[in-house]
């Protein structure tokens, strides 16, 4: 591989910075779509050129943008997110029924073999399908309407599929996780779902275990061990080693277990990292002082990052999907800030360095390899 | 009836002027202002769906795509009256249809 390739959204507008093998200098482009939020963008890992990106406004409402060259040229695709049948309803925030009604595309997550199939993670919460490169959407249905949906409730960023993960070992496992609903796995390519939650608790919920309602901010799957998952819940870390089945907390000696985002390194299936946030109520990391935590052993054990990151007066969130990795060797890690910062580590997360700065808030990042 | 035929006029074709705001001219690839041509008679449904057809990259951004609404932050505005909260179906001043003013899709301000 050459070098990497970082997509950045923000709260207005995209950004592309890439660098060569080294990963020690960086060219930024953008921003794309200025004055646009970008809540997500992803490439093809068919086809690393074909990038799809998640363009929303509160005016404006949902526009979807395919770029086949990398980035550098987009055009529109296709908007209309329509739900399958009867909507239904979930809870509002005051626990009365409340229609689906769609806002926006929280992540696409395109095919790991088919160029023009996409999956999109939708508010109010669903997940689409498109085999046409973003054309036409057609929603997995089964997910929405398998039978819970009148309990899910939105967080108070809304309620949302954010993470898709496509199981690497067998092509007819996918799982998705719902703010506020929790993990749910389809073992026959989206037609079903099952929910996937036993072991987690959260004392938001009148009932800390029941199984629907967890409000689960990100999970995450090394393709070398794919029946283990790492979740970052709103709070604890927890792992699952029967690819959701159970689940047990390994937050181990982190400062605070709440947070957002969590990734794993490319080449070290038990090598993962969080960013802790000081708690639910404020959202910046502890003492202002903004700190990576990477545990080698799948949890339990964690040590801080630190070197190259602010330690005093950083006050910005990362959010769950501003955290990712490349496949280069020592693997990079990236994250983008609420303030604006993208940083970056060439050697695992050992040492950080500003990419950018000053960027509006930071909303999604993500790492291609570049051939 | 038998050996009789009805002849109808054609329904009337006229070119309306439509304003964008910034951030749809640019979604677009136009100009502050486009013309659309509306067949039959001028309304709010008719001159959306024409732009809608001629800019299809505009669908779903002045309406919602699922109730086909206004959307909240957006208003529209011709011969100095508000409105938005026409009907759909409401015919359009004669000023708009005979292109002398353009019918203008406005954004809500935002502060901050």
């Amino acid at each position: 591989m050459s070098g990497v390739r970082v997509l950045v959204g923000t709260a207005k507008g995209a950004f592309v910075l890439t660098s060569d093998g080294s990963r020690r200098t960086w060219k930024v482009e953008g921003p794309h779509f200025a004055g646009w939020e970008i809540y997500h963008l992803k490439g093809s890992p068919v086809d690393p050129d074909r990038i799809y990106a998640s363009q929303s406004s509160s005016w404006f409402g949902q526009v979807v943008h395919r770029s086949d060259d990398g980035g550098k040229t987009w055009e529109t695709v296709g908007n209309d997110f329509a739900y399958d049948g009867e909507t239904g309803t979930h809870q509002w925030y005051d626990g009365t029924p409340h229609p689906w009604e769609f806002a926006r595309v929280w992540h696409f997550e395109p095919s790991l073999d088919e160029r023009d199939t996409v999956y999109a993670g939708v508010e109010d919460a669903a997940i689409f399908r498109s085999t046409d490169g973003g054309g036409t959407w057609e929603e997995l249905s089964g997910l929405r309407g398998h039978g819970s949906g009148s309990q899910w409730m939105p967080g108070a960023g809304g309620m949302a599929v954010h993470t898709i993960l496509q199981d690497p070992s067998d092509r007819a496992r996918m799982f998705v996780a719902i703010s506020a609903a929790g993990v749910f796995r389809s073992d026959d390519g989206g037609t079903t779902w099952q929910p996937k939650n036993k072991g987690l608790s959260s004392e938001f919920m009148p009932e800390p275990e029941q199984e629907i309602g967890h409000c689960v901010h990100r999970i995450a799957q090394h393709p070398a061990r794919p029946a283990t998952l790492f979740m970052q819940k709103h709070w604890d870390v927890m792992r699952s080693d029967d690819a959701g089945d159970s689940w047990t907390e390994v937050s181990g000696d982190l400062p605070t277990d709440f947070g957002f985002p969590i990734a794993i390194s490319a080449h070290e299936p038990d090598t993962v990292y969080v960013v802790p946030i000081t708690s639910d109520s404020v959202h910046y990391p502890p003492d202002g002082r903004l700190r990576v935590y990477r545990s080698k052993t799948g949890g339990h054990e964690w040590e801080p990052l630190s070197d190259g990151l602010p330690q005093q007066h950083a006050y910005g969130n990362v959010l769950r999907d501003a955290m990712d990795v490349d496949h280069l060797d020592p693997c990079g890690v990236y994250f983008g800030t609420t303030a604006g910062e993208v940083y970056g580590s060439p050697d695992g997360g050992d040492h950080w360095t500003a990419i950018v700065e000053h960027l509006p808030r930071v909303l999604s990042v993500e790492a291609q390899d570049l051939p | 009836m038998p050996g009789s035929h009805v002849t109808e006029d054609a329904p009337t074709a006229r070119d309306v002027r439509v304003v964008l705001p910034a951030h749809l001219r640019t979604l677009a690839g136009v100009q502050r202002e486009v013309i659309v041509t509306v067949v039959g008679p001028v309304t709010q449904r008719r001159v959306l769906d024409a732009l809608e057809a001629c800019f299809p990259t505009l669908g779903g951004t002045i309406r919602d795509r699922a109730t086909a609404r206004r959307r909240p932050f957006l208003r529209f505005f011709a011969c100095a009256e508000d409105l938005s909260h026409d009907p759909p179906d409401t015919v359009l001043p004669d000023e708009v249809a005979s292109g002398k003013e353009p019918f203008i899709v406005l954004g809500a301000i935002s502060g901050g």
